[in-house]
């Protein structure tokens, strides 16, 4: 067993982590308080190439597998959470299902784009009646001749109104038939009959988009339709299984960067003159988060490195995004604490990790979900300590 | 052209240096490529992009770990790369003699590299090599233009800017303000691991200079806190210049 990263990961990490500290980490609270997407911090990400990372090389991409994506996930969101999530839902959730989902042709015409960067990438999958329940999906699809023609509202969506390129969840047959007829289409921004809604005003990861998806009688060719009609559920679990990674990564490095920030501080902050770190009550509560991102990390680093060996990692993920979720909530929380009446202020950047903590226990599945999907791998007895 | 770099493994400048057993200990120390000698390696790959340069080769010498900082540069654009092994304990001279030899080699047309390191701080290896290899050199560069086999660099000088013209090959060293290095792009570290490296051996040179004692700088004394209206502190401020600092009045 190596727990070691390879030369080239170590290369990847230390670029990811000096871009994120030198690019990103200057706007983030800013951008925070503005509420604003930056356009300008994507571009230069994806010139760096991390747009990418999972494409294979004949589609532009580099090919750099799962667990590198997921660092860069990390070092990024280890300033800005925000910036972590655009690039997860843009490789996750858009990248990821037309590279595995989509026939050659649908692959030629979108990866390129995506693995540049030049085209952002969402997925349109929340509805107001479907959250966790995937098969209460409403939105319609009806096939006209060579096309079909797409209603409905998708709300919660990631990378919204920025992102040219929407894979969506729609139904292609009757309500009653729950899980067997949704399918996934691909719409493009600009297509008549596709517009945007209300953006949505967080409590935190605000300077991610998060906007409303309208279509009426928006018209898109067959050649649009992932796979085949009636695969939508299918597709949806394998989707939300790939995107866990994402999410666990980003969580993990608002963990990490939260840790970062409450370890400087206790250990400069006199009073009673003396660090305050030299207080056990404080010091044991940083050995704590240490403690625990470590152990995030591990099961972070394993569920990536499952994919790029081509293992399952069904349960793998759910562990690993339930249990970074929650580390990452109990850190920032705590990250506050240490800091005190200056974590409190928004002058430190503790407060705004706090807020954007939260999300990572609820999108991408519910650590509720997480916990559900845990429970249902025990009851088929996937359950193996030894298995790797 | 080929325009060889010389670059040099340094800890990273964030790192905090602590002494064991006399000695600087790098144990869990980051290790990067001397930012002056970046600024290098990203002048080459510019001339290179500029379709001044052909190929561009990283040269340091060091151990075996340093193949870490030739492979960053190779990631950044560099061509290929050559280690010259030589132990950690070698002083600027043996150094200089060493990438002198592999230098002589390659017989470039151009030579770049950072004017200090930021470990060490010593300034001389760049300008030792010139003067092994017999060739001109321009130090602390802030622009560079490469012409009808002639070098063109802008320099720092006291008060104002030298402009330099020397016929290649030449040893130019840089300083930080010549440019902003880029990062290793993602294909770039992805194409750096098929890049060749080449291992040599360092020509024998012995160190002229003996370390005797390594010491941490003390510690800074602590600093004077002045709250009072202003004439009044700026008063006690002009005291404690006078009297603590003993700052000379002119």
């Amino acid at each position: 067993m190596d727990f070691g990263l390879s030369d080239e990961q170590r290369m990847f990490k230390r670029t990811f982590a000096d871009f994120s500290d030198e690019v990103v980490a200057p706007g983030a609270a800013e951008r925070d308080e503005k509420e604003e997407f930056d356009e300008e911090c994507w571009k230069k990400m994806a010139e760096l190439g991390l747009a990418g990372l999972i494409v294979p090389e004949e589609y532009d991409g580099t090919a750099a597998g799962a667990l590198v994506y997921a660092m860069a996930v990390e070092e990024i969101s280890r300033n800005c959470a925000s910036m972590g999530v655009t690039l997860s839902a843009h490789t996750s959730l858009c990248t990821w299902p037309i590279l595995h989902l989509a026939n050659e042709e649908q692959k030629q015409r979108w990866l390129p784009r995506l693995a540049s960067g030049e085209s952002l990438g969402a997925l349109g999958l929340t509805e107001p009646g479907a959250g966790s329940d995937v098969g209460a999906t409403a939105m319609t699809a009806v096939r006209d001749g060579n096309s079909y023609i797409l209603n409905g509202t998708k709300i919660f969506i990631t990378n919204g109104y920025y992102a040219d390129i929407y894979v969506n969840l729609v139904r292609t047959g009757g309500k009653d038939q729950k899980h067997g007829n949704s399918s996934y289409f691909v719409v493009e921004k600009g297509t008549p009959g596709f517009t945007f809604g209300k953006k949505e005003k967080k409590m935190g990861i605000r300077s991610s988009a998060t906007y409303e998806l309208v279509f009426e009688d928006c018209r898109v060719p067959a050649e649009n339709l992932i796979g085949n009609e009636g695969d939508g559920f299918k597709q949806t679990m394998q989707v939300l299984n790939g995107g866990r990674v994402g999410i666990a990564a980003q969580a993990l490095g608002i963990a990490e960067g939260a840790f970062r920030h409450a370890l400087a501080f206790a250990l400069e902050r006199q009073q009673f003159g003396k660090p305050i770190f030299a207080n056990q009550g404080v010091s044991f509560k940083l050995a704590n988060m240490a403690m625990k991102i470590q152990a995030a990390r591990n099961l972070v680093y394993e569920v990536a490195w499952r994919e790029d060996a081509g293992l399952s990692y069904q349960r793998q993920g759910a562990f690993a995004k339930c249990f970074a979720g929650d580390v990452a909530m109990e850190v920032t929380t705590e990250a506050v604490q240490v800091l005190g009446g200056y974590g409190y202020t928004r002058d430190y950047p503790v407060e705004r990790m706090m807020r954007d903590a939260k999300i990572t226990q609820i999108y991408e599945g519910t650590n509720e979900i997480q916990r559900l999907t845990i429970t249902n791998c025990l009851k088929r007895g996937d359950i193996s300590n030894y298995e790797y | 052209m080929k325009v060889l770099v010389c670059v040099k493994q340094t800890f990273d400048t964030e790192a905090k240096i602590e002494l064991k057993d006399g000695k600087v200990a790098d144990a869990g120390i980051n290790l990067i490529i001397n930012p002056y000698d970046e600024v290098a390696v990203e002048g080459a790959i510019q001339l290179k992009e500029k379709g001044v340069a052909k190929e561009v080769v990283v040269l340091s010498a060091g151990a075996d770990k340093a193949i870490d900082a030739i492979r960053t540069a190779l990631a950044m654009g560099a061509d290929r790369g050559i280690l010259v092994t030589q132990d950690a304990g070698a002083d600027e001279y043996a150094r200089a003699v060493a990438l002198a030899a592999a230098i002589k080699d390659e017989n470039p047309d151009l030579i770049l590299a950072g004017h200090v390191a930021a470990d060490d701080g010593s300034s001389q290896v760049p300008t030792r090599i010139a003067e092994i290899l017999g060739l001109p050199h321009i130090n602390v560069i802030t622009s560079l233009d490469i012409a009808d086999g002639k070098a063109v660099a802008s320099s720092e000088a006291d008060g104002g800017t030298q402009v330099t013209e020397v016929s290649i090959p030449a040893v130019i060293s840089s300083q930080v303000s010549w440019n902003e290095p880029r990062y290793p792009s993602m294909k770039g570290i992805m194409q750096a691991k098929k890049k060749p490296v080449a291992t040599v051996a360092a020509a024998a040179a012995d160190n002229k200079v003996t370390i005797v004692e390594y010491a941490l700088p003390a510690a800074k004394a602590a600093g004077i806190k002045v709250e009072d209206e202003p004439e009044v502190m700026a008063a006690k401020l002009g005291d404690w210049m006078k009297n603590t600092v003993k700052v000379e009045v002119k």
